[in-house]
């Protein structure tokens, strides 16, 4: 590739001399500008959302809210936390991501180990048959009459199990069981005596820790994050879990109706509460994952190469 | 569910499977059983030696034939005046009326251009953005800053597209929000953003790059850290600026990736991001938030016709198969990587 370079002794040149010594200062100092900037537009909206939070609702509707908290108040927290539906919410969503989790990462783990199995008679076969639905399904109607058919309707297993194999997680875990159990080690154990389920569990899995990790928090975090089979599949309030439960109010805007305004007269008021909730919820429910992601960062850049790469 | 016990009943076989003997088939006899090596006799062995591993693809393939296959198999009422009572095969055919109903509609163009627009626009301003950014973050000399930057352009995809979305209309709402209040003071008007059909799709377009152009980034640093770093010790040597050297190294060098994510995002053009547009859509804004997925959620499980939605439906992920078939065509005869 080093052919391909027209540059080649180009900057020996004395009239380029100059352009090329200067062209790396320049090239860092607008990159690292441009950088700071994508920066700045990434935390500012973030950090305004907590200022408001805790801010007069009045004085954000002014705009004088910009630096710093204006007004200090925690109304909109206290009014939060004695609203039942977002406990629950955050009840049922702890519930639906931990058994969901659960479930996803053993089938991946353990159908992902088979795939990786090159000495399993029709391989290729089941192999096509996974990335067949990658490329084609039969819809969300056909999938809810099949949910519905099964009677898993208002089931927590309604919003854990339509979505709960996802083939391009199959194809890492396959790829990491390949690349990290060798065969060498499968053909020992077997002249040991170590039958194939032995040797998944005593063997395989513990070599691939860091697999088990990321699929783990992937799906933590994509349970923790979903609404939409939620909103298709349950009907039953008690069940929501907490992004539904935010879309209500975030997005439906139905804070002045479900949460308990009964003491402010004014309407106006009730929807400048209704606004400071509205702040109050994203940094609840947003906060704690921001916090903890980047003591994950380095499973997650590993499955976004792993997917990508392999 | 049935996927969830049978995993079960996997883990339980290995725990009194734990002494050595097996007790199914018999390798070594029929093995070694030399008079006749038939071809047909020793693949059977090997299906029958492996059933363990049989066991353990078993929740895959039982969540694949009840959660894909059996939906796939349902698709078929969209050919039909689904009830209910009959199930899937057992209601009347009614052949294409469904898709011809869908077409003559006056929904049709809208929805059709909407969703074109929405994704296309969407794929060519967006995704172009994470590979300058992994461009330039590659290039950054500190290694500090590199970290940084990295975690904090990657931090918003944690956040779920409810908040995000929530967040959109907190920040521009016209009274409160953020950025009218920004807009008065430099001297604009307030503008009704979630509310004016022309600023949906710059809104949609930008918070998902706000959104996801970090995540992305990080595929593409990982895909430059493979390249070679003698071609840049070498460029260096010749006296290669870095734009030169992103230019003539990293860039043919990330080519590849670039283009199996390309033609992926084309064969997902017709589905993405449907649940954050549905989050989006205000009455008000219909005229150019209403895709195909959104119309098929509204009129098939809001308006309960199953059959003409999931004919829609069937047309919408005809479209994209078709679409990712042809790209990855045009990729393979372009010479760069595919797919298949």
């Amino acid at each position: 590739m080093t052919t391909q370079l027209p540059p080649a002794h180009a900057p020996l040149n004395r009239r380029d001399g100059l352009v090329s010594r200067l062209a790396d200062p320049v090239f860092n100092v607008v990159t690292v500008g441009i950088l700071l900037l994508a920066a700045v537009a990434i935390i500012y909206p973030l950090y305004f959302i907590v200022i408001a939070s805790v801010s007069d609702p009045n004085l954000i509707a002014q705009g004088k809210v910009w630096l710093l908290p204006q007004g200090f108040t925690m109304e909109g927290y206290e009014t939060l936390f004695r609203n039942d539906a977002l406990l629950r919410g955050v009840v049922n969503s702890l519930l639906y991501t931990s058994v969901g989790t659960l479930v996803s990462v053993s089938i991946i783990l353990c159908t992902g180990y088979a795939l990786s199995r090159k000495d399993m008679p029709g391989r290729n076969l089941f192999m096509i048959l996974f990335i067949i639905t990658m490329f084609f399904d039969g819809g969300m109607i056909a999938r809810y009459l099949v949910v519905r058919d099964l009677g898993l309707l208002n089931t927590m297993w309604a919003v854990i199990l339509p979505g709960a194999v996802g083939v391009w997680n199959l194809i890492i875990a396959r790829t990491f069981f390949q690349t990290n159990v060798p065969d060498e080690l499968r053909e020992a154990a077997q002249i040991d005596g170590a039958n194939d389920f032995r040797f998944f569990f005593r063997v395989a899995l513990p070599l691939t820790k860091p697999l088990i990790a990321l699929m783990a928090m992937t799906h933590i975090v994509a349970y923790w994050n979903s609404y939409f089979d939620a909103m298709i599949y349950l009907n039953d309030e008690a069940m929501y879990p907490l992004q539904l439960v935010l879309r209500n109010v975030l997005v439906q805007s139905q804070a002045s109706a479900s949460l308990d305004t009964g003491s402010i007269d004014s309407y106006a008021a009730a929807q400048r509460l209704g606004e400071l909730i509205k702040y109050g919820m994203i940094v609840v429910s947003t906060v704690p994952l921001l916090i903890i992601f980047p003591f994950l960062q380095k499973y997650f850049v590993k499955g976004a190469t792993l997917g990508a790469l392999k | 569910m049935t996927s969830t016990s049978s995993l079960h009943s996997a883990s339980t076989t290995t725990a009194t499977t734990t002494s050595p003997p097996q007790p199914l088939p018999t390798p070594a006899g029929v093995a070694a059983a030399p008079p006749s090596p038939r071809k047909g006799a020793s693949r059977l062995t090997l299906v029958l030696r492996s059933w363990q591993l049989y066991v353990l693809l078993a929740p895959g393939l039982i969540y694949l034939a009840i959660f894909k296959y059996w939906p796939m198999y349902g698709a078929q009422i969209a050919f039909r005046n689904y009830n209910p009572a009959a199930g899937f095969t057992g209601s009347p055919w009614v052949g294409l009326a469904h898709f011809e109903r869908f077409i003559n509609s006056f929904q049709f163009k809208d929805l059709l251009v909407n969703t074109l627009t929405i994704n296309t626009v969407g794929l060519l301003v967006a995704f172009p953005v994470p590979i300058i950014l992994a461009l330039i973050v590659n290039q950054l000399p500190s290694e500090r800053f590199k970290k940084f930057i990295q975690t904090v352009l990657y931090s918003p995809s944690f956040i779920s597209v409810v908040v995000v979305v929530g967040m959109i209309f907190l920040l521009f709402s016209p009274s409160s929000g953020l950025v009218n209040h920004a807009l008065t003071l430099f001297g604009g008007e307030p503008i009704f953003f979630m509310g004016n059909p022309e600023w949906f799709r710059p809104l949609y377009i930008g918070s998902d790059i706000w959104q996801n152009a970090g995540f992305s980034m990080i595929i593409y640093l990982a895909a430059l850290t493979a390249i070679d770093p003698s071609l840049h010790e070498a460029a260096k040597m010749d006296g290669a600026n870095k734009f030169r050297r992103i230019w003539h190294i990293d860039i043919p060098g990330i080519l590849p990736v670039v283009t199996i994510l390309f033609v992926l995002a084309i064969g997902n053009i017709f589905n993405l991001g449907f649940e954050k547009v549905y989050l989006m859509q205000t009455p008000l804004n219909l005229e150019t938030s209403e895709i195909i997925n959104t119309y098929v959620y509204k009129i098939g499980l809001q308006q309960a016709q199953f059959s003409y939605s999931a004919a829609i439906g069937l047309f919408n992920s005809v479209l994209n198969l078709i679409l990712l078939i042809t790209f990855n065509q045009v990729a393979k005869k372009a010479n760069q990587a595919s797919l298949w």
